[in-house]
């Protein structure tokens, strides 16, 4: 599918141009609204359609393989932390499902490292990352082998 | 030229790229540098960009070594079986032992993981995935990278690496344009790190028309993550080794979790187990690999590839079965929306409910990528304890070039990374460059105003070519002196399909046609100085383009030099059909030296660090 925008819903706000991940989504000079300048270039991730606050954009099945009359419409809620779908058939089935999308206040619960606590002297020099080995919950060193293990060619 | 503002930005570590690699780098480089500057550059934008942008249902790498599942050396015995024997197993051991640590934060920061309601672990959806709600795990990650980068700059195309100008291979920085302002960007940076994307749409895609970007692998991915160090001389590593992938057909819906967690299985349009009917055939052509536990994912596109030849297809992926019940046919469909909604649209549109009806399969084009079931990328140093000496030159995941690193797709020989891998590379990659610039390695790096002067020449130019040429016709595409940017990717793809392996061919290809691949792929070379772009859209277009070229020259040079078929159902070397362990049990490695655009061509030995003891044979 490739996108499309509704002529009557959308008021130009340039949602869809700010988050596109191919850069397709740009506001025509003529009607100020939003169009897919490129739709074969469209991966169809529905990343404008979400953003869209007006429910402006919708996505056609792309003309090559897919036939008319089907619809598949989200609608993404960050305040309820959940995800909405609603799939209709070329032949009218319908099928609804619901997901989260995150356990957690938006961003509350990510660190800013920059007030973290220090790494110790000297683990620049060690294999641990941030967090471990702590953080690998095993209660154990991070792994390693030794290299006196190490075979060269086909031993496998 | 048009009058374009420079912006200059210097910084300690500058990040390439802001998907799952490039976010896992900004974070974990302000937990090391402190006091250090830290900027990301993203082509699109850092919320909803890269192989992650629409989602994902699975993390497909995590080890579960606090629940005792499986060790890092298990997934280098699974890596490697599934790469037909060649990857860096100090890299993959080395990721392996960190991804646990990854997926705990992200579990932390509110990315939805399910739980298995007995045992109260991760929900397992096979050996080594486990399933997630992953709408917002992009947007997720992307905050973790903005709370730790002094910057993020969003809708910048990176197109060169700067180099200094006082040691000889020592990176100075990056160059690139701002797509909806127009503006030159200059960033001298003391160590770079490249995390973009690997390379869809450099073979021709199955769909052409209006769903020509519905490839399985995100059309924005335009080999940068090779171009970018293939430009200035880093070393490269099994270019060769692209990989084709067995997907529901059309929308490329992904089919792990059905195989693995919805247990459907695959049979030809006359009911049957055509994996079976293959085997012998394939044993002749790669010996026991065909007995390994699991089957090598080549080896099964193989069988598939082998059976629509013979006319057993449509190849059907049995749905019927599982999709009687109600938890299993939501998980189906949650999980195409949550990462490939672009299938859901094919089977409504279709009718195709695989409740009642076996949905079909398709084999795609060939992708260039490093994070999959793949390996392709830059030749990097591994870590001090785990590296021997052909593998370690002081920094971990630094290229061949100095203070140039690489994460996610960039790096070549470490596979099955994936989402949760490609970030905690990242993470080792930013240790690793803030290291570099502690020890002092990153003194006195001259970036002159001259070199930036003359990136700033080249970047622009198609504009250039463009508003010439076109005041030579009246009107429409058709110039006698410029090719727009879709015309020059439809010519790259064409060659690529004809003669490197692509659909139209059965992934076939030989000396012969590699070679004329070869000489057609200078031509392009040289007419892409001529390409033409309308608009600072168009130029980023054509700046893909050029990337892509490059990454296809790469390409088709590996596939030459190495004369066997190593993965029979990624390509076939017609003139070398067998798998051959006695001269081919080896990494692939090439140099193009920026100054003539000559490839060099090494083989590297293959350290096996893990021994086989738990190695399993199939029971057929």
């Amino acid at each position: 599918m490739s996108t499309f925008v509704y002529m009557t819903k959308c008021d130009g706000c340039g949602h869809c141009v700010d988050i596109c991940p191919s850069d397709i989504m740009h506001i025509d000079p003529t009607t100020r609204r939003a169009v897919n300048i490129e739709p074969n270039m469209c991966w169809e991730c529905y990343s404008c359609v979400k953003a869209c606050p007006n429910e402006a954009i919708d996505a056609r099945g792309y003309a090559d393989f897919a036939p008319m009359g089907h619809s598949v419409r989200v609608l993404r809620e960050e305040e309820k932390g959940t995800i909405s779908w609603r799939i209709k058939f070329r032949n009218g089935t319908e099928k609804n499902f619901v997901s989260p999308i995150t356990t957690k206040p938006w961003g509350e619960y990510i660190p800013k490292l920059a007030e973290a606590d220090e790494p110790n002297q000297g683990e620049i020099n060690s294999q641990i990352l941030y967090s471990e080995p702590e953080g690998l919950n095993t209660k154990k060193e991070l792994p390693t082998i030794s290299k006196s293990s190490f075979k060269k060619g086909v031993y496998y | 030229m048009p009058k374009n503002k420079t912006v200059y930005e210097n910084c300690d570590v500058l990040v390439v790229g802001g998907g799952m690699a490039g976010t896992g780098a900004a974070f974990e480089a302000r937990h090391w540098g402190r006091d250090l500057k830290i900027i990301c550059v993203e082509k699109a934008n850092i919320d909803r960009s890269g192989a992650v942008a629409q989602g994902l249902y699975a993390i497909n790498c995590y080890m579960g070594m606090q629940w005792g599942e499986n060790q890092p050396e298990d997934h280098v015995r699974y890596a490697r079986n599934d790469l037909m024997g060649l990857v860096r197993e100090d890299l993959g051991y080395d990721m392996a032992r960190h991804v646990d640590s990854t997926v705990h934060m992200f579990d932390e920061w509110g990315l939805p993981m399910m739980r298995n309601e007995k045992t109260g672990r991760y929900q397992r959806e096979g050996k080594w995935q486990i399933m997630i709600h992953g709408e917002s795990y992009k947007p997720i990650v992307a905050e973790a990278a903005k709370k730790s980068a002094d910057k993020i700059y969003n809708r910048i195309m990176i197109t060169h690496l700067l180099m200094d100008e006082n040691k000889e291979n020592r990176v100075g920085g990056a160059v690139g344009f701002n797509m909806r302002t127009g503006n030159y960007h200059v960033f001298r940076a003391k160590t770079v790190i490249v995390a973009a994307g690997g390379a869809s749409h450099i073979f021709k895609p199955r769909a052409v028309g209006e769903g020509m970007g519905r490839t399985w692998y995100a059309p924005w991915s335009n080999g940068s993550a090779y171009a970018l160090p293939i430009a200035v001389g880093a070393k490269m590593t099994q270019m060769e080794n692209r990989i084709v992938l067995c997907r529901f057909k059309d929308g490329y819906g992904p089919v792990g979790a059905y195989f693995l967690h919805l247990k459907t299985y695959t049979q030809n349009a006359n009911g049957e187990n055509y994996e079976k009917k293959w085997y012998e055939q394939t044993k002749k052509l790669v010996g026991e690999y065909i007995d390994h536990h699991p089957t090598p994912t080549c080896l099964r596109n193989h069988a598939f590839i082998q059976e629509v030849m013979a006319g057993g297809g449509p190849i059907h992926m049995v749905t019927k079965e599982a999709f009687q019940d109600p938890h299993l046919e939501t998980i189906g469909w949650e999980n195409f929306l949550g990462m490939t909604v672009g299938q859901a649209v094919v089977w409504a549109s279709q009718n195709i409910d695989p409740k009642y009806q076996n949905p079909e399969l398709t084999t795609s084009e060939p992708y260039v990528m490093g994070s999959h079931a793949t390996c392709s990328g830059a030749w990097v140093s591994g870590p001090e304890d785990l590296s021997p000496p052909e593998y370690f030159w002081g920094y971990n995941r630094m290229t061949t070039v100095e203070g140039l690193f690489g994460a996610g797709d960039t790096v070549g020989g470490s596979a099955h990374k994936f989402s949760s891998g490609s970030f905690t590379e990242g993470r080792l990659a930013a240790k690793a460059a803030v290291k570099y610039i502690q020890d002092q390695k990153a003194e006195d790096i001259n970036v002159s105003e001259n070199q930036c002067e003359n990136f700033r020449e080249i970047i622009y130019k198609p504009l250039e070519n463009y508003k010439v040429g076109r005041n030579e016709i009246t009107a429409g595409t058709v110039s006698p002196s410029y090719i727009l940017p879709i015309q020059g990717l439809q010519r790259l793809q064409k060659i690529m399909d004809e003669y490197v392996g692509g659909i139209s061919f059965n992934y076939m290809t030989n000396e012969n046609t590699l070679k004329k691949g070869l000489e057609l792929l200078d031509w392009l070379q040289e007419d892409l100085e001529h390409v033409g772009a309308e608009d600072y859209h168009q130029l980023m277009r054509a700046w893909e383009l050029k990337h892509r070229t490059l990454t296809s020259q790469c390409v088709t040079e590996h596939t030459l030099f190495r004369e066997e078929t190593r993965w029979p159902g990624y390509y076939y070397r017609g003139d070398h059909m067998k798998l051959d362990d006695e001269n081919w049990h080896c990494l692939t490695v090439s140099r193009r030296d920026p100054k003539t655009g000559k490839f060099s061509m090494e083989k590297m030995p293959v350290y096996h660090i893990i021994d086989d003891e738990e190695k399993k044979f199939a029971a057929s």
